[in-house]
């Protein structure tokens, strides 16, 4: 079997990723995998206005994501929300959520901007990517970084990041799309999403595979974030 | 035995393991998870004995008791000023705090601090849900007349002090500038416009390379080729902050 752009099942689209991009922000991050590219910015703890936002047990997050107009295939994305931007930044907040601790900070909010100036598949998770990194360049107390990738079945197979010339194969099986999030320390999930039909065991395969490019990712992330600082260790 | 797993002085990320084994002790920006210690946030790894902590690089000013800050006039109350702190939280001052004058019942409060003016103070207490007092009594807590305030990195304040001051005094015998740094990350500079600019530059060279040896020797010779003068050696006692 081979894909479309000649890679291995396991194999994702070449990475890379850089930290503090965005100098005005409190922590900010770049991530890229293949042709898409994430741009995250985290501002704050900072103060929480409507006042009927404010919890005063924590602080809570807030999370935005956008494509950007020119970001697509040729069609330009009508700019502004949608009901897709704003169920993306709903699970892209609830799986950034369970890794960060703002009990430190009642009553404020931490913002998370995501925007995709390149899209080209798998935007979720490298704003997740992104935005995991950007948490911690921000400096936010959290117990682990969080690494996205979608796994999914393409035809018969079984593979990990699809590209959306993939994600649009035309063939009598259907194709499953599963962006997932991972802790990697603890291999816990905090998003799995599926969108396709496919078999219980084809899922298990996919979370399987799935696990060497988590490892890979978090690799880059963490090296990113510590290329930033690497003057501050002697 | 437990084994550390990452180095003393390394940067570390959130979720990285950090030691193996009880007889090491999670401190600050570390927690324990069975038998390791790991990160829960980015920043230099300090090892002290048994003890791991993390010394944080990034993120924003959090208030604590005993703090000098600088901070601005957002709102005028009936009973004292509300201060921008340069933080995720806003803080009170009362009328007996603020100022030794007597004030007149139903007196303009305007004319003591008016919107926008600085102040340095000192934060007296912070309480669980982040109300701040803050108080104006005592040395060198006044309201800031002139001169620019620029933000710098909290974390990086106390290389921009130095050692009882050395690093602040410098700067002011070589530009003829006032200086007040707030723990906040607010700096006030007072002075002519041209050494202004040279002491926020020297400021943001001290945050660039403040984890090199040697800083302030270079930042004395940035000083003294930017101005032209000599530049007294630091060590002198100055009174710190002034």
């Amino acid at each position: 079997m081979t894909r479309i752009d000649k890679r291995k099942p396991e194999e994702t689209r070449p990475m890379s990723a850089e930290a503090g991009v965005i100098k005005r922000a409190d922590g900010s991050a770049v991530f890229r995998i293949g042709e898409t590219i994430a741009y995250a910015t985290v501002y704050g703890p900072r103060d929480l206005y409507p006042r009927f936002l404010q919890d005063p047990s924590k602080g809570i997050l807030r999370v935005s994501y956008n494509m950007m107009p020119f970001s697509g295939s040729g069609d330009r994305v009508r700019p502004g929300g949608n009901r897709r931007s704003k169920e993306i930044s709903m699970v892209t907040k609830k799986a950034l959520e369970p890794v960060i601790d703002l009990g430190d900070f009642p009553n404020a909010v931490v913002d998370v901007f995501i925007e995709l100036p390149q899209t080209d598949a798998g935007t979720r998770c490298a704003g997740i990517c992104a935005a995991s990194m950007a948490l911690a360049d921000a400096g936010i107390i959290m117990k682990d970084m969080v690494t996205a990738v979608s796994v999914g079945r393409v035809g018969k197979d079984v593979v990990v990041d699809l590209s959306y010339a993939e994600e649009d194969y035309d063939c009598p099986e259907g194709v499953a799309d599963i962006p997932i999030a991972v802790l990697p320390r603890t291999g816990e999930l905090t998003l799995l999403q599926c969108d396709g039909r496919l078999k219980r065991e084809d899922l298990k395969k996919a979370i399987e595979l799935s696990k060497d490019a988590v490892a890979k990712i978090n690799d880059i992330q963490k090296k990113a974030l510590k290329e930033k600082f690497k003057g501050e260790s002697q | 035995m437990g084994k550390l797993v990452s180095k003393d002085k390394e940067i570390v990320v959130p979720g990285e393991e950090l030691a193996q084994g009880m007889d090491y002790l999670p401190g600050q920006g570390t927690f324990r998870d069975k038998e390791a210690i790991v990160a829960s946030r980015l920043g230099l790894l300090s090892v002290d004995g048994r003890a791991l902590k993390i010394i944080p690089l990034t993120g924003r000013y959090l208030p604590k008791k005993d703090d000098t800050i600088i901070a601005q006039v957002t709102d005028v109350t009936m009973n004292g000023w509300r201060l921008d702190t340069n933080s995720a939280y806003s803080a009170m001052i009362g009328l007996k705090d603020a100022t030794s004058e007597f004030i007149p019942r139903g007196a303009d409060l305007t004319q003591y601090f008016s919107f926008g003016d600085y102040v340095v103070a000192k934060i007296i207490n912070v309480t669980s849900q982040k109300l701040i007092d803050l108080s104006m009594k005592g040395p060198g807590l006044m309201k800031l007349h002139g001169g620019r305030v620029i933000k710098v990195n909290t974390h990086k304040v106390p290389r921009i002090i130095g050692k009882q001051g050395s690093m602040v005094s410098l700067i002011k015998n070589a530009t003829g500038c006032k200086m007040i740094i707030g723990q906040n990350g607010l700096a006030w500079i007072d002075g002519e416009p041209e050494n202004e600019l040279i002491v926020v530059e020297a400021i943001r060279k001290i945050e660039k390379e403040s984890h090199i040896s040697g800083l302030t020797d270079r930042i004395k010779e940035f000083l003294e080729k930017k101005t032209g003068n000599k530049v007294q050696p630091a060590g002198e006692q100055n009174d710190q902050n002034r």
